[in-house]
């Protein structure tokens, strides 16, 4: 049962990445991403590994893709001349691919390999997986955690400060402006000569 | 019952497609950062299985680090994409070479 289920989320998540690199609009390919996203959250799942999963659907779904769509659909983008050129590069693309792919079979499956027979060890059976996680996450790796915490804050600062600019038709005062004025800045008495009458 | 090889070749097949569409969308910034996010989900399903499979957490403290720093970069590679287009009025890789490197 558990193997039909990989099997069957593993099919979904490797048509799901192909779509993501073949198809033609990319509000479609981000679209598959998201699907990509789901299935392997499943798989990992099936690997035990709960909070990551719910993560990834969180983290990645809810808020990297969106944010990828909101920049997809705000640039007005000709999609056509960008793939000029899809056939050349698709020759030498999936010639690099199967080339990759094929080395690392032959590791996988090398002679002397344990790979395929290793089983799952278990893992500490009274806590579940969010609370081991936290403990490993709050006392050995909590440096790794802080240095995260500030990794995250450095992009959002760098995220907006490269986006931000003032807007010119924005009516603001300056007050340090305003309180140092003088009388003479705003006002200009003039001589000028009476007019006699005749 | 699943083998780590299936997880792993599972993790080689994902890598190799995302290797491909770098190749094939190579003048599309958009996909080319989506290419990106696909070869992180691909090693992360490594991590997890080598994880499961082996008894140790740390695997799954990798992937929680390799998540944060992925969405960092997406934010900020999305930010200089949409400076990039505010300035050339276009995201081909082609258009971009007015330092001549």
């Amino acid at each position: 049962m558990t193997s039909l289920v990989f099997y069957i989320f593993a099919t979904i998540l490797i048509f799901a990445a192909i779509r993501v690199v073949t198809v033609k609009n990319p509000v479609h390919a981000s679209l598959f991403l998201v699907l990509a996203f789901f299935t392997s959250a499943g798989i990992w799942l099936l690997l035990e590994a709960e909070f990551l999963a719910i993560t990834l659907v969180l983290v990645y779904v809810g808020a990297v893709m969106v944010l990828f769509l909101f920049v997809i659909m705000m640039l007005d983008i000709d999609h056509k001349t960008l793939r000029e050129g899809f056939g050349r590069y698709f020759a030498i693309g999936s010639f690099v691919a199967v080339v990759v792919l094929l080395e690392l079979y032959m590791v996988f499956k090398a002679k002397g390999s344990d790979l395929a027979t290793t089983t799952a060890k278990a893992m500490a059976e009274d806590v579940p997986n969010t609370v081991a996680l936290g403990k490993v996450l709050y006392t050995d790796y909590l440096y790794p955690f802080e240095l995260a915490a500030m990794l995250l804050l450095v992009a959002m600062v760098a995220a907006i400060t490269l986006t931000m600019r003032p807007r010119r038709s924005n009516k603001y005062q300056e007050p340090s402006k305003q309180v140092e004025v003088k009388a003479s800045d705003r006002l200009k008495v003039l001589k000028m000569p009476a007019e006699k009458a005749e | 019952m699943i083998a780590l090889a299936d997880f792993l070749i599972l993790g080689a097949v994902l890598f190799c497609i995302s290797v491909a569409g770098i190749f094939i969308n190579r003048k599309n910034i958009l996909i080319l950062l989506m290419c990106i996010e696909l070869m992180l989900l691909s090693v992360n399903i490594n991590f997890i299985a080598f994880s499961h499979f082996l008894g140790d957490i740390g695997g799954q403290v990798f992937v929680f680090f390799i998540l944060t720093v992925a969405a960092a970069e997406a934010a900020i590679g999305l930010a200089i994409l949409v400076v990039l287009f505010r300035n050339k009025r276009s995201i081909n890789v082609t258009d971009i070479s007015s330092m001549k490197g």
